[in-house]
């Protein structure tokens, strides 16, 4: 009847088949690639720039060029980290968590945490510094601009995982704030709040959860705060709104929820050295030679695979943080 | 003289003619107790709810039910010695064997699953380890009183089999070690289920024991008598 009046469209109009079955990931890429240069035109003169090569996980900038437009490659277009294991689904990454706060096992913070509120969310950065101020998490985005980093989480408990996250590096916030020099550590401290973290009512540990970073580690390339995760914001699980990743180093030190940054003098003691020190250090160097004291960390399960794996010397990023432990026993600084 | 009742084969086949066999209805609830775990860790395996780790979730599953299986198993005989009732002693050799059970899954699947029966990995990564070596142990002295658990073994034994089976409280406490040394941080768990261990063994010492029986006995006084008094 009016089948006359359609019009004919020609066959190469038709989406190819591949495009169409992944085409949430491809609007997905669309949307990131518009809304990072977006974010780009409001960059901040001389912010650090993102090489414009899909990420990688030593990604380090090529060069010292000013006011490049960041691009994000979204991880639709990379599955697998650096050395060419796959990533860890979203599914395991949301609902796989040691996040005490919402309780000790794996499987409860997904499910108690997820009505935790996590805007409006403010940082204070402070100590040591020249120009300390408080910072909103949006404020944070929008100087630093977000990239992907590809980064494998090697938890102390001998699992790991691979995780596509979405965060800048450390450095960048440390320079704008101006560490003096008798700034030697970074300190982080995780929001403290047992009505709304119903595990921080447990007396068992030292509440708030801290963690510290000697500042040399902190400005390296490799840490980074995370405020997404796949291309998502974060869930409150995974640490929302920000958190640190640190992937050299054991998954207790990537602390999660940050409120405050400080720059000190001393060493500040984690809630894990403080819980049993002769197991928990400052350093938690990812380190198959140095075993825990009563298991060890020779072998890891990745999360999805049967079987174990070796681990690696600083999780595999020894090409670019073993020169900060020259010289040091680290079976003494564990 | 009044010839007490006696049930019509009793000497025979009692359980087959008694009805309803009273142990039968017990027995029943002794083969649930130890096979639901089982079938939960089963459906959870089939419904994809072992978490994104299910080789640790069997390992630490199976693990616990062993413990509170053989938990039960140790609290047969106490429960006897406060009430009087002797049903739970016929519960102590099945309770025993589910926890066996368990503790097999939990070693094979370390042994298997986990490391892949590689003798190699296994050497260097955990045969160094306490808490390792602790549950071989434990693992050891179970699979010894699950193989001498019959009744051909009982009479081969005799006196020494009941001293060999006492054994049980030694692999408890090995067990409670080895759960210990396995935790993150938070040892309460395991150290409360040593201190319901510690009192089950208390409860078995003779003069806890004989002032349980004289408790019973004081209570069993004829009424005619106590309104006597």
């Amino acid at each position: 009847m009016v089948r006359n009046n359609i019009p004919k469209i020609p066959s190469s109009e038709i989406t190819p088949e591949h495009v169409y079955i992944n085409r949430r990931q491809f609007m997905r890429g669309v949307g990131m690639t518009a809304g990072a240069l977006a974010l780009a035109a409001c960059a901040a003169p001389g912010a650090k720039t993102v090489p414009p090569a899909a990420p990688s996980a030593d990604a380090s900038p090529t060069g010292g060029t000013a006011t490049v437009a960041p691009t994000v490659v979204p991880s639709a277009g990379k599955s697998t980290d650096e050395l060419g294991d796959p990533l860890t689904t979203y599914e395991a990454v949301t609902t796989y968590n040691n996040y005490y706060e919402f309780g000790t096992d794996k499987s409860e913070p997904a499910i108690r945490a997820k009505d935790f509120k996590t805007q409006p969310w403010n940082i204070q950065i402070g100590g040591l510094v020249n120009k300390p101020g408080t910072f909103g998490v949006e404020d944070l985005t929008r100087m630093f601009a977000p990239e992907e980093r590809i980064y494998r989480l090697r938890c102390v408990e001998a699992w790991s995982m691979v995780i596509p996250w979405l965060g800048f590096p450390l450095s960048s916030l440390l320079k704008a704030v101006e560490p003096t020099s008798e700034a030697k550590y970074v300190r982080f401290t995780t929001l403290l709040d047992p009505q709304r973290m119903p595990g921080q009512r447990s007396p068992f540990y030292q509440w708030p959860y801290v963690e510290g970073l000697r500042i040399d580690e902190a400005m390296n390339d490799l840490a980074i705060l995370a405020t997404g995760l796949y291309g998502k914001p974060t869930l409150p699980q995974n640490g929302a709104p920000i958190r640190l990743v640190v992937p050299w180093k054991y998954g207790f030190k990537n602390i999660k929820s940050i409120v405050k940054i400080d720059l000190v003098a001393d060493q500040p003691t984690s809630l894990w050295m403080a819980a049993a020190p002769n197991e928990y250090g400052f350093y938690a160097n990812v380190n198959p030679a140095v075993d825990h004291p009563r298991w060890s960390q020779g072998s890891e399960r990745r999360i999805g695979e049967t079987g174990r794996r070796k681990t690696l010397p600083f999780n595999g990023y020894a090409e670019q943080v073993a020169g900060l432990y020259e010289g040091m026993d680290l079976a003494t600084y564990y | 003289m009044y010839q007490k009742f006696q049930p019509l084969s009793c000497k025979v086949f009692p359980m087959r003619w008694s009805f309803p066999p009273k142990f039968a209805r017990y027995q029943l609830l002794v083969l649930v107790a130890g096979l639901i775990p089982l079938a939960w860790l089963v459906f959870d395996a089939l419904t994809n709810h072992l978490t994104a780790n299910p080789i640790q979730a069997v390992e630490q599953r199976t693990g616990r039910y062993a413990l509170y299986l053989l938990i039960a198993s140790l609290a047969c005989t106490p429960l006897y010695n406060v009430s009087g009732w002797s049903v739970p002693l016929r519960w102590r050799r099945p309770l025993g064997l589910y926890a066996f059970m368990y503790a097999t899954i939990h070693f094979l699947t370390f042994l298997g699953l986990d490391y892949g029966f590689d003798l190699g990995l296994i050497w260097t990564d955990v045969a160094k380890k306490r808490y390792i070596l602790v549950g071989a142990a434990a693992f050891s002295i179970l699979l010894l009183l699950a193989l001498t658990s019959t009744k051909g073994w009982k009479r081969r034994l005799k006196k020494t089999w009941i001293r060999l089976h006492r054994g049980v409280y030694v692999a408890g406490g090995l067990v409670i070690t080895h759960y210990v040394w396995s935790v993150k941080a938070d040892i309460r768990p395991p150290l409360a289920w040593g201190a319901v261990i510690a009192l089950l063994l208390l409860l078995r010492l003779p003069p806890v024991k004989r002032w349980f029986v004289g408790r019973r006995a004081r209570r069993k006084i004829p009424r005619s008598q106590a309104l006597r008094t």
